[in-house]
C-alpha cells in the first residue's frame, strides 16, 4: 500500500460479498432484507446491531465466568470422603502431582484463553466505539486469533464428561461433573457467539474512511 | 467494472480485483492481511474421499468403547454416547447436550452435508436444495469440535492413568483418524470451484 493510493471499500462502492458462499453482488447502500442470489444467506454491509449484541453476550459471559471459576467442575466421592475441584484447583493438583505438561495445557485452555478472549473482545469493542485509529491491522489479527482459539476452552468440559462416565463405582469411588462445568460451558458458548457478532469491518470503517477510486489488487501468495 | 471479477474482504471490506491463482495458491487482502480465497483444482475430489472415509471412522468411533479402565478389580469403559447418557442420568442435561452437539451431532451433519453436496456433483448431477445444505454446512462448522475432544480425551486418559490402568480402545484411534479426515475434507472444499461446477451443471 503506497501513500496517496485511495482505497475503496465494498460499502462505498455498493458491492457486498456473501459471508457464506463469497459471491460478490451489488446493492444499494441503504438496502435491507437482502438475500444472496446464489446460496440464499441474508446479506448486509455490516452485521446488524453488531456492537450491542456483542456487548450483551460479553457481559453475560463476564457474569458467568465467576461461578465457572468458583463452583466445582468435578466432585470426586470415595470411601475416604469427597473432594471438590474447581478449574484452578484441578490445574494446581495436576502441577503438584507431577503432570506439568497437562497442567499447562489445562491452564491455557481453561483459564488463559477464556480470560484473554473476554479482555480482547472488550478491548475491540471499546476501541471501535471510541473510533480508535490505532493499529487496525493488528486489531483485525487479534480478532482473528480470538475467533480461532475459543473452541479449545471446551477441553475441561470434555474431561469432566469423560471422567464422570468412566468413574462410576458407587460408594467406592465416583466422579460427577459439578455445576461449575455448566457455567463454564455457557461461558465458552457465549464468547463464541460474541466473537461471531462482532464485525471486524467496523475497525476499518473508523480508521480509514475510504474514498471512491479504483479497486486494489489482491495479493498472491 | 464487472462485479464478477471483484472480491470484497470480509474482515476489512476492502474492494479488491480478483487475481488468478496457481494450484494451491492463496489470495490475501492487501489491507488487513486476511485470507481471501484459495485455489485447489483437485480439492473437491480430495474432500469427497476424506468425507467418505470420515463416515466409516465416525461409525467405528461411536460403536466401540473409547477407553477401558481397570483399578483393583473395578472395570469400566464408555463410548461417546454412553458418556452423554451418564451425564443425562446424572442431572447434567446441559453438559450432556453440549458434548452431544459438539462431538456427535455437528460432526455428523458436517460430514453428511459434504457428501450430500459432493457425491452427486462427482456423478455429474446437482442435488436438490444445494443452497440450504450449503448454508447448513457453513453454520455447523464452528461447532464441530472433534479435534478439541481429542485433546480432552488425552487429558482424561493421563488423569486416569494416575489411579488405574487404562486401555485405549479401537474407538480412540478411530477418533484420532476421524479428526484428520474431517480437517482434510473441510480444507479441500474449494468454495469457488464448488459453485462454478454447480453453475456449469445447471
Ligand atoms: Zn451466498
Ligand atoms: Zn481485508
Amino acid at each position: 500500500m503506497t501513500a496517496g493510493t485511495a482505497l475503496v471499500t465494498g460499502a462505498s462502492a455498493g458491492v457486498l460479498a456473501c459471508h457464506t458462499c463469497g459471491l460478490t453482488q451489488r446493492a444499494a447502500p441503504e438496502a435491507h432484507g437482502l438475500t444472496c442470489a446464489r446460496c440464499g444467506s441474508s446479506l448486509h454491509f455490516r452485521k446488524p446491531d453488531s456492537i450491542s449484541r456483542a456487548w450483551a453476550l460479553l457481559i453475560a459471559a463476564y457474569v458467568l465466568i465467576i461461578p465457572a471459576n468458583l463452583l466445582p467442575v468435578m466432585q470426586t466421592g470415595s470411601l475416604f470422603g469427597s473432594e471438590k475441584d474447581t478449574i484452578l484447583s484441578g490445574v494446581i493438583y495436576l502441577w503438584t502431582s507431577g503432570s506439568q505438561p497437562l497442567a499447562i495445557i489445562l491452564f491455557i485452555a481453561s483459564i488463559a484463553i477464556p480470560a484473554a478472549k473476554l479482555l480482547s473482545l472488550t478491548f475491540l469493542l471499546v476501541s471501535v466505539q471510541r473510533r480508535s485509529l490505532w493499529a487496525p491491522r493488528e486489531r483485525t489479527r487479534l480478532y482473528r486469533v480470538v475467533e480461532a482459539v475459543g473452541r479449545w476452552s471446551m477441553i475441561d468440559v470434555y474431561v469432566a464428561a469423560m471422567l464422570t462416565a468412566l468413574v462410576q463405582f458407587g460408594s467406592l469411588m465416583s466422579i460427577r461433573a459439578g455445576s461449575g462445568a455448566i457455567a463454564f460451558g455457557a461461558v465458552v458458548v457465549l464468547t463464541i457467539f460474541a466473537a461471531e457478532s462482532f464485525d471486524p469491518r467496523l475497525i476499518w470503517d473508523r480508521a480509514e474512511p475510504a474514498e471512491p477510486a479504483e479497486p486494489a489488487n489482491g495479493e498472491k501468495q | 467494472m464487472s462485479s464478477e471479477a471483484l472480491v470484497v474482504c470480509h474482515e476489512c471490506d476492502l474492494l479488491l480485483r480478483e487475481v488468478p491463482l496457481e494450484a494451491g495458491g492463496l489470495a490475501r487482502c492487501t489491507r488487513c492481511g486476511c485470507n481471501l480465497y484459495r485455489h485447489q483444482p483437485e480439492g473437491l475430489e480430495r474432500s469427497l474421499v476424506f468425507a467418505l472415509t470420515a463416515v466409516v471412522l465416525f461409525v467405528i468411533a461411536n460403536s466401540f468403547p473409547i477407553v477401558s479402565m481397570n483399578s483393583r478389580g473395578l472395570m469400566s469403559s464408555t463410548t461417546l454416547l454412553g458418556a452423554v447418557g451418564v451425564l443425562l442420568h446424572d442431572d447434567m442435561p446441559s453438559v450432556a447436550l453440549l458434548v452431544f452437539v459438539t462431538t456427535f451431532l455437528m460432526p455428523a451433519l458436517e460430514i453428511g452435508a459434504l457428501i450430500y453436496l459432493l457425491l452427486p456433483l462427482k456423478l455429474g448431477r446437482v442435488p436438490p436444495a444445494v443452497p440450504s445444505v450449503f448454508r447448513l454446512l457453513h453454520a455447523v462448522q464452528p461447532w464441530s469440535m472433534v479435534e478439541v475432544f481429542m485433546l480432552g480425551l488425552l487429558v482424561t486418559i493421563s488423569k486416569l492413568a494416575a489411579m488405574a490402568s487404562v486401555v485405549p480402545g479401537i474407538a480412540l484411534w478411530s477418533f484420532v483418524l476421524l479428526m484428520f479426515a474431517v480437517s482434510a475434507a473441510v480444507a479441500g472444499f474449494d468454495v469457488r470451484i464448488f459453485w462454478a461446477r454447480v453453475g456449469a451443471l445447471r
